[in-house]
């Protein structure tokens, strides 16, 4: 059906030119939910009723002349994302029947512009995960190939848009959990700079990694999702002022070649070098850079987050919300009540950072880390006064098949590429960068782009240069 | 940096969860590996970083209070067990001495 082939920007026009209405396009969405999503598994919870009366405000909008760029736009919000008066369970046991309080700042903005919310989506255990595999209510399959991941954590959001179930998708980003599912299912995923997009409303996984974003059909779509949702919010103290930051023409793209070559499949290399090859023909100056300390970025990321982590979900004890299992003493309340919430990937991650941020092992850990951390952040913005933008391939490889990366440090490897930019909080993008072929079939891969912060405009014009792959 | 010695269960005990045997073998396992690789920070140079700028507190100001109770029975309905408008949990403080 042609209606779900649209983006937002042409959906817009011709909701406004009344060619369709809002009812219409959404109905189409529901359809093909039904049609799909028994197999694909994207939502957890689809809201049929409430998306129709959605859209039927949307339509009077739309109908008075009211219109703003998402109004009667369907789209799919991530399981960690809080709607008041709905089911948000971050995909756990923990908070299977946890319903929300208030709307988080990002969904407030969304409802001021009459989006229509079509749905929770599936997610890996309180965004902890690179595949989705580990949400407490089954996996998500990559519509692309359905042996395979969509990517995670917000895999639910990538599959319901590759899979023409949402015209676009919210998802959260900590360590590349909106970038590399939008990579796997050939999508466009912001990770916007660290404070441009409030928290409140968001369940914190790192708080100071955290970031929700927008996984979209191309990067036009995208930065209309983006602009949509930034801002200051005075209900989240790490939210930056509102500024226009100067704005430049990219003109020099940074490649880190030491870094990246180790572990990226061949052909997947060869689609990152054609894809400069299209940016040097659009004029833009490639060059090596050295950032000396990107190697790093993993082993700090997975100290520095399962610490924040670990701290985050201390909230969740079986008192005031959340999976209560009756005990006897209050100890044996919150070590049952946590035990059965939460997931396997969840208490090892917990357990680390519980470790990390211990009496004797603290300074090694958890402080050299936040030191290297700094040092990385600078690496960053010295590279940023020699280029505009730095680019790396998303994954080191394509969509991987259920049950491959079973074991935890090979899944952390996933994040090779897309840890560095949430540890110096600077914008990443990333955008398809054609196919590569496994056993027959052909999977997309994504095209890293990162800038300096506050610029994500460089993210979406070096975006648009990148252009389609037939 | 030696392998660290990691006590599976008394991370457990310090975390708050109740972890099955089974799992705590898989984890003993798991958890030094993990670190195994983290741990390779050590070889990093922090010396030229610049010093953090100290940390402050983001306070709003103090204002208003919305109206006392309109958002009890909302919290409240979420809670596992209820005494009126109070949660209610196990003893926490004990006055016996251990």
């Amino acid at each position: 059906m042609e209606l779900l082939k649209l983006t937002i920007t042409e959906a817009r026009r011709a909701l406004d030119a009344k060619e369709f209405s809002s009812a219409e396009l959404t109905d189409a969405y529901f359809k093909n939910i039904a049609d799909k999503d028994a197999d694909i598994h994207a939502y957890l919870e689809v809201w049929e009723k409430s998306a129709r009366d959605e859209a039927k405000t949307a339509d009077d909008m739309i109908a008075s002349g009211n219109t703003m760029p998402l109004t009667g736009i369907p789209i799919a919000n991530k399981d960690n994302i809080l709607i008041d008066g709905r089911i948000a369970s971050s995909a756990s046991k923990m908070l299977e029947h946890y319903v929300a309080t208030y709307d988080a700042t990002v969904i407030k903005k969304l409802k001021e512009q009459g989006a229509v919310f079509l749905g929770r989506t599936n997610m890996d255990e309180f965004a902890m995960g690179s595949s989705t595999e580990n949400s407490a209510f089954g996996p998500t399959k990559n519509p692309l190939d359905t042996s395979r991941v969509p990517g995670g954590s917000s895999g639910g959001s990538a599959a319901a848009v590759a899979a023409g179930m949402a015209l676009a998708a919210f998802g959260s980003d900590t360590g590349g959990s909106i970038r590399q599912p939008a990579a796997l299912t050939g999508l466009v995923g912001l990770k916007p700079t660290y404070g441009a997009v409030s928290r409140f409303g968001l369940m914190a996984y790192g708080s100071s990694l955290d970031q929700i974003g927008p996984l979209a059909k191309n990067v036009a779509d995208a930065k209309l999702l983006f602009d949509a949702i930034r801002g200051y919010d005075s209900n989240d103290s790490t939210s930056l002022p509102d500024e226009e930051a100067k704005q430049k023409k990219p003109q020099t793209i940074g490649v880190p070649r030491d870094f990246l070559e180790e572990g990226t499949e061949p052909d997947v290399l060869a689609r990152f070098e054609e894809t400069l090859g299209r940016l040097k023909g659009k004029g833009y100056e490639i060059r090596d850079i050295k950032l000396p300390n990107l190697a790093y970025s993993l082993a700090v990321y997975y100290i520095i987050a399962p610490a924040e982590m670990s701290t985050n979900l201390a909230r969740f004890d079986g008192i005031r919300y959340g999976l209560s299992i009756p005990a006897d003493t209050i100890q044996e309340t919150y070590a049952k009540s946590r035990g059965a919430g939460f997931g396997p990937e969840v208490r090892r991650r917990m357990l680390i950072g519980t470790f990390v941020l211990s009496s004797g092992y603290a300074d090694a850990y958890y402080r050299k880390a936040r030191a290297l951390r700094d040092t990385i952040r600078a690496d960053f913005v010295r590279a940023f006064g020699e280029v505009d933008a730095i680019a790396l391939p998303m994954t080191p490889s394509p969509a991987f098949k259920f049950g491959e990366k079973s074991d935890p440090l090979t899944m952390y490897a996933e994040d090779i590429f897309s840890t560095p930019a949430n540890l110096a909080g600077v914008p990443a993008i990333s955008v398809p960068m054609g196919t590569v072929k496994r056993e027959g079939k052909d999977l997309p891969i994504g095209f890293q782009i990162i800038a300096v912060h506050r610029q994500e405009e460089v993210l979406f014009k070096i975006g648009e240069d990148v252009g389609d792959w037939a | 940096m030696n392998k660290p010695q990691v006590d599976v269960r008394a991370l457990a005990v310090l975390a708050r969860i109740e972890v099955p045997d089974a799992e705590l073998e898989k984890l003993e396992r798991y958890i030094p590996d993990i670190l195994k690789f983290v741990e390779t920070i050590q070889k990093a140079d922090v010396s030229n970083v610049a010093p953090t700028p100290e940390l402050r507190n983001v306070m709003r100001e103090d204002g208003e209070p919305h109206e006392s109770g309109i958002y009890t029975e909302k919290l409240l309905a979420q809670a596992p067990e209820r005494q009126g408008n109070r949660l209610a949990v196990k003893q926490v403080i004990s006055r016996k001495s251990k």
